[in-house]
């Protein structure tokens, strides 16, 4: 029954798309400056359409409706119903019919919100949104369908992996898809700006506010999904430069290249070919991330299932779109004879964006260029966090640097920089590095650096906000976050403690300042898997303070496997990181102890530097 | 030199989206099939019962050797015991035990109960030996001739079909 609705459902999507087209196509012909009423009628109707089939599929999820392939192969009847919910998009039909949802909203919503804008620029920005959304939609239904039956219908289901089946996962997907989908609307509103001829100010106000909004959840999706690879998979780290998350990083390199240089179109009227392609590049990147993880071509916990022929629709899928944005920016580029003063807030925030396109570039390569090796000389390599460490901090610390004084600097032409002021802030900042290492521990050069230029940045950003008489928060939020950012990763890389060994019940074991003793191991039964449970009891031998942590073996029985759960004990100064895993044939147990400072600080540095995108989304609206 | 610039564009664009197509029709799973024909890598195996050590030249005597890598522990390695001990009857082909991951009074007695069929044994008691030959389960053999080229690869318990093919592929040659 519901894959018949679902089904139904999504014909009517795609009938609904076909018509908003076909009615758009009619309206560009009139001259006049009104959009049909019909074209807001349908658009209405299509995103509820989408919705209502989305939520038919969650319904399947809910009551475990194993006519479905999908519901079959990710769900059973014992998984707890939040994670029947989630269950939905934790895997590859389900979430392409979210992006659809995302494509379909942000259509709707820019059609309605963007009312002083020229007809045309909105209804080619229509057309080209609606061109993808049918193209997904055709993807689903023919190639990726969450609605396809099952005949005899089994008892059972497989179960979602047991990786998958964490609050953190539940919501990283829809926050990176507002993030990355949400591009696609400035993809499209700037291919119809390219055809239209509509450019500048009134184009940099027209997609300012879904740059914001889609960088700001695309900010908390990145962060969301490092948490939980922090707390889940067991190495203590919380970003491992795995092709995956480079796949959203990159994205993120162009939208925040973007964000910054329509500043400029905005204020300036100039840089409006570098806004086109970088609005086409975020799109574009977001679309070959998605290629890349859902073909297979990369092995991840985001590779759902090998197709060959899912990856051969989104290739063509991504080259029509790279093709025709190229076509149009080649047949309708005119060079502009764009006036920068060498010393005005332009060519700071054209700095910024030549960082972002180093670190784009950086990432990029990393990325590809192990696919490169295999598919040309048959070799397999890996590019590693070596790689990335190297060729990107360094780069940070002098970017650090320019972020400090960018904001000081005046539009058009500044008069002249206060060295003075620079010089003091930077003498507070090897203050505040010398006392770290003094009181603490030393560290490499490079360390030195990173904390000195995190640190001007801070303190640069906070004197800035106290100076201006009308202060932009939106700014001073995100830089000062990105400052701690820095500042904290800084810190936590210097003074992460390791710890690897092996304890048998009742052992105590003494590594520098910590007894370790491995007190009791119980066996409990859960909803969906059995647990070992480990009390490992440390005692601070300094402060004879004792924590125990609770390490956990799982045992998921659908499907079955082995998950290692951390334990983890968090407080503002560092966090305790313990995971537990048995040895073979042996009554030992491999324990991997990590003290962490001040980790809670990276995270809430990230939930800042959002919110910093969030305020000034609601800024950005206000003055509109 | 902007025609310049827009053809560098495209045809780099073109390279990217074709290995893209390239890579598509590959398994990025790793595979130690692809190994088959390949030459065995240095190879330094310790012997069961000394300490001497078992080197790529000791290979060299035998027209086929057979690397079986097992363990006491490993009930699938119980399943294709007999297909070895069959095998071990061949007069062209010698087989190489590794070994895996055991303890030796469990080795031996598994050995006891069930029948030696290895000419030589060797062990690798942490695993680390036998990641270079691409192993990353057992129980797994490899099928190499005296010029050490990797003829067949076997994944999981040998089957009588399996057992067959061998004896096919060392009594043609």
């Amino acid at each position: 029954m519901l894959s018949n609705t679902g089904n139904f459902l999504l014909i009517l999507s795609i009938l609904f798309t076909s018509f908003i087209i076909y009615q758009s196509f009619a309206c560009l012909k009139k001259t006049n400056d009104m959009i049909f009423k019909s074209i807001y009628k349908i658009s209405l109707l299509q995103s509820t359409t989408i919705l209502i089939c989305f939520f038919t599929l969650v319904g399947a999820f809910m009551v475990s409706d194993f006519s479905l392939i999908n519901v079959y192969q990710n769900s059973h009847t014992l998984k707890p119903i939040f994670y029947k919910i989630s269950g939905t998009w934790g895997n590859h039909e389900g979430s392409l019919l979210l992006w659809v949802i995302i494509l379909t909203i942000f259509s709707f919503l820019f059609l309605i919100t963007n009312k002083n804008h020229p007809k045309n620029y909105r209804i080619n920005t229509l057309i080209i949104q609606n061109i993808l959304i049918l193209g997904f939609l055709f993807f689903i239904l023919f190639n990726s369908n969450p609605f396809s039956s099952i005949s005899p219908i089994p008892k059972e289901g497989l179960g979602l992996n047991p990786i998958l089946q964490d609050p953190a996962l539940a919501i990283h997907p829809p926050l990176l898809y507002v993030g990355f989908v949400g591009s696609s609307i400035y993809f499209s509103a700037a291919m119809a700006s390219v055809i239209t001829n509509y450019s500048g100010k009134f184009f940099a106000q027209s997609i300012k506010s879904w740059v914001i909004i889609s960088w700001s959840f695309q900010t908390l999706g990145i962060l969301v999904g490092s948490i939980w690879a922090y707390y889940e998979l067991g190495w203590g780290g919380f970003w491992f430069w795995d092709p995956v998350e480079n796949a959203s990083l990159l994205p993120w390199f162009a939208m925040t290249a973007l964000l910054h240089s329509l500043l400029v179109l905005e204020k300036r009227n100039i840089l409006y070919f570098w806004s086109i392609i970088l609005c086409l590049l975020t799109f574009t990147l977001s679309v070959t991330g998605t290629f890349l993880v859902r073909s297979g071509i990369l092995n991840s916990v985001h590779t759902f299932a090998n197709d060959p022929s899912r990856g051969i629709y989104i290739l063509s899928f991504l080259s029509l779109m790279i093709f025709a944005s190229v076509y149009i920016l080649f047949t309708k580029y005119k060079p502009t004879n764009d006036q920068i003063n060498s010393n005005s807030k332009e060519t700071f925030i054209l700095i910024n964006n030549w960082f972002m396109m180093f670190y784009l570039i950086t990432v990029l390569l990393g990325t590809l260029y192990p696919i490169f090796t295999d598919a040309i000389s048959n070799n397999k390599i890996s590019v590693g966090p070596p790689f990335y460490n190297s060729v990107i901090i360094p780069v940070v610390i002098i970017f650090l640097f320019f972020m400090a004084i960018g904001p000081k600097v005046r539009w058009i032409k500044n008069e002249f920089l206060n060295f003075k002021d620079l010089l003091k802030i930077i003498v507070g900042a090897i203050a505040v590095n010398f006392i770290i290492t003094y009181f603490f521990k030393s560290y490499s050069l490079i360390s030195n650096l990173i904390i000195i230029s995190s640190v001007f940045l801070i303190i640069s950003t906070i004197l800035d906000a106290f100076k201006r008489p009308k202060i932009n928060f939106a700014r001073i939020i995100s830089h000062f976050s990105f400052g701690f950012l820095i500042f904290f990763i800084g810190l936590n890389h210097n003074f992460s403690i390791e710890k690897d060994f092996n304890l048998k019940l009742g052992e105590t074991k003494k590594i520098d300042n910590y007894n370790f003793e491995l007190k009791d191991l119980k066996l409990q039964q859960y909803d969906n898997y059995k647990a070992v449970i480990g009390k490992i009891q440390i005692s601070d031998l300094s402060t004879n303070k004792k924590r125990t942590l609770n390490p956990e073996i799982r045992i998921y029985d659908n499907p079955q496997t082995l998950t290692y759960e951390a334990s983890i004990k968090t407080n503002f100064f560092r966090d305790y990181y313990l995971t537990m895993s048995n040895i073979d044939r042996s009554d030992y147990y491999n324990i991997k102890f990590q003290e962490k400072p001040l980790m809670i600080w990276i995270w809430i540095s990230v939930v800042m530097l959002s919110f910093g995108g969030f305020l000034s989304f609601i800024r950005n609206a206000k003055n509109n | 030199m902007q025609k310049i610039i827009k053809i560098t564009i495209i045809f780099l664009l073109i390279f990217i989206l074709g290995i893209f197509f390239l890579s598509l029709n590959k398994s990025s799973n790793y595979n130690t099939e692809s190994l088959v024909g390949n030459k065995l890598g240095e190879i330094e195996l310790v012997s069961f019962q000394d300490d001497s050590i078992f080197t790529n030249d000791d290979f060299k005597k035998n027209s086929f050797t057979l690397i079986n890598f097992w363990a006491s522990w490993c009930a699938p390695c119980r399943i294709e015991h007999p297909q070895l001990m069959e095998l071990s009857k061949e007069n062209n082909i010698k087989i190489l035990g590794v070994n895996f991951k055991d303890k030796k009074i469990n080795a031996l007695k598994f050995l006891k109960d069930l029948g030696d069929p290895y000419e030589y044994l060797t062990r690798d008691s942490n695993g680390k030996q036998s990641v270079n030959f691409g192993i990353y389960g057992i129980p797994e053999s490899i099928l190499i001739d005296n010029k050490l080229t990797i003829i067949k690869k076997f994944v999981g318990p040998l089957t009588k079909q399996d057992l067959n093919n061998i004896k096919e592929i060392i009594n043609n040659l």
